[in-house]
């Protein structure tokens, strides 16, 4: 029988809720790293049992975790394979160095600063694991100060995909007041040279040739916190979804801004429609409705709560332009959590399950598109990021 | 000549290296000094590497604190000698986490 396994990042360490095919009962088990802010968490498609972990701490830095048995046992890459003569863990699986190399281009070694000064790129965390999707070795990571890594030997070590921050935007690339984060790696199934990356505050890019050189994507998107509103780059990209069965059609949330795009980012279209506000940071896709997205409406940049006190996701089954609140479940009254950029998910059972975790630490999951919802756990620490696994 | 020489590390450093007791006892090959702690912890616990100090400029990460004998020694030079109590392992070399929070 199926079953379901959501992986949880939170501000305190990370927790793995399992459940069979029918959603109902769940068993949770963590915190795992405890104390530890865990970013994001994400198993290979190719081994679900190999999970790749992001855990940093503004004390002790960055930290990457692996497991080979779904989450029950991690360790330090480098731990599972080398070890010292006296058993110990060996590698250095948080040194993340950006590229200066002549060979490579020795790309940019500034961006612009909060007060407009340029500054130099500062390693902070990672933000996002995104496993090959052919591959269960390789493993992408997309970091603060906005760059994109790969691991091809299961997270030991790292080299930066320079062309990315060679482009030659990167002294027009800027935080927001997360910092400035690469927070969204697409892989394209159709394609394997090509990768969707998003920053904040910079846009979206891809790249067609495996990473070597990129080009912004961001015709259509407009920014009025931007001196140019339609410029090349800048704009606060919070998340993007893609259906992996309709690969050019990219759905994009932005600071203020639902949008679509058709053409693989080169185009993009507004579709925030009869939204009561299209500020937000989640968005997701059904996983066999291409055309059915959900949001969840936050009220404002100043005021990261849902309208009214009521927590409501927006479903567009028309690819957009036309929303449904859905509220069956969710609380509607004195609701002030926040939905961050990589905490929804959907999985891939027959009736596809749509999970979001909130900053008051609830996690709800709909096992009907949408049309209800229950939480099924509700009081972890602050929820940063939510996957989900379906395991046969 | 080698000391042995006493370290206190913060609970979630303790849980990243799989060291269960509160202090753990590092051998230190001549003078003890914050460096030479530190150079032998990182060598006993590689995953330690960037927990305390950046990985190439070997600064110290600015949440942690250095402390030894009710001193702090966080703002010490990293090759200055520590007091001969930590080196004769009678005190701790205490790695302290910065309180923060509400």
């Amino acid at each position: 029988m199926s079953k379901a396994r959501v992986l949880v990042g939170t501000k305190k360490g990370a927790f793995i809720l399992t459940a069979d095919g029918k959603r109902e009962n769940w068993e949770v088990s963590g915190p795992h790293f405890a104390g530890w802010e865990v970013y994001h968490m994400k198993g290979s498609p190719v081994n679900p049992e190999r999970l790749y972990a992001s855990q940093t701490s503004s004390w002790s830095g960055q930290v990457l975790q692996c497991s080979d048995d779904g989450g029950k046992t991690w360790y330090a890459p480098g731990g599972g394979i080398q070890k010292s003569p006296q058993g110990w863990p060996m590698g250095e699986s948080n040194r993340f160095v950006y590229d200066t190399s002549p060979e490579t281009g020795a790309p940019l070694t500034t961006h612009q600063f909060y007060d407009g000064t340029q500054h130099p790129w500062e390693f902070k965390r990672v933000w996002h694991l995104e496993p090959s999707l052919t591959d269960a070795e390789t493993v992408y990571a997309g970091i603060e100060d906005a760059a994109i890594f790969r691991s091809t030997d299961g997270a030991h070590s790292w080299q930066e995909l320079s062309g990315l921050r060679g482009h030659g935007t990167g002294p027009k690339w800027q935080p927001g007041a997360g910092g400035m984060c690469l927070h969204t790696i697409i892989l394209d199934p159709s394609d394997p040279d090509r990768i969707y990356i998003a920053i904040s505050a910079a846009g979206a890019f891809r790249t067609d040739d495996g990473g070597k050189t990129w080009k912004p994507i961001n015709k259509g998107l407009v920014s009025p916190y931007l001196p140019k509103q339609e410029a090349e780059v800048g704009h606060c990209v919070h998340h993007i979804a893609m259906n992996p069965s309709k690969p050019g059609t990219l759905f994009m949330q932005k600071h203020w801004h639902v949008m679509r795009s058709d053409d693989a980012g080169d185009n993009w279209q507004k579709i925030s429609g009869n939204l009561p506000t299209d500020f937000g940071f989640v968005i997701d896709i059904h996983s066999h409705e291409p055309e059915t997205i959900y949001v969840v409406p936050i009220k404002s940049d100043a005021e990261h709560y849902p309208l009214d006190g009521k927590l409501q996701v927006f479903r567009s089954r028309t690819g957009g332009n036309e929303w449904e609140a859905l509220t069956n479940g969710l609380p509607q009254a004195n609701c002030y959590v926040n939905i961050l950029r990589d905490a929804m998910a959907v999985d891939k059972l027959d009736d596809c399950g749509i999970y979001f975790g909130t900053t008051g630490g609830q996690v709800y999951a709909s096992t009907d598109s949408g049309d209800t919802w229950k939480p099924i756990v509700r009081d972890l620490p602050a929820v940063l990021s939510i996957e989900v696994q379906t395991l046969s | 000549m080698t000391s042995q020489v006493r370290v206190s590390l913060p609970q979630h450093l303790r849980t990243l290296a799989h060291i269960e007791r509160s202090e753990v006892v590092i051998e230190v090959e001549g003078p003890v000094t914050q460096r030479s702690i530190l150079d032998a912890l990182e060598a006993h616990y590689p995953t330690l590497k960037g927990t305390i100090r950046e990985h190439d400029t070997l600064q110290r990460r600015p949440f942690l604190r250095f402390f030894a004998c009710e001193e702090d020694l966080s703002h010490e030079p990293p090759d200055a000698p520590l007091p001969d109590s930590v080196a004769a392992g009678k005190e701790p070399f205490l790695i302290i986490g910065a309180i923060a929070g509400g």
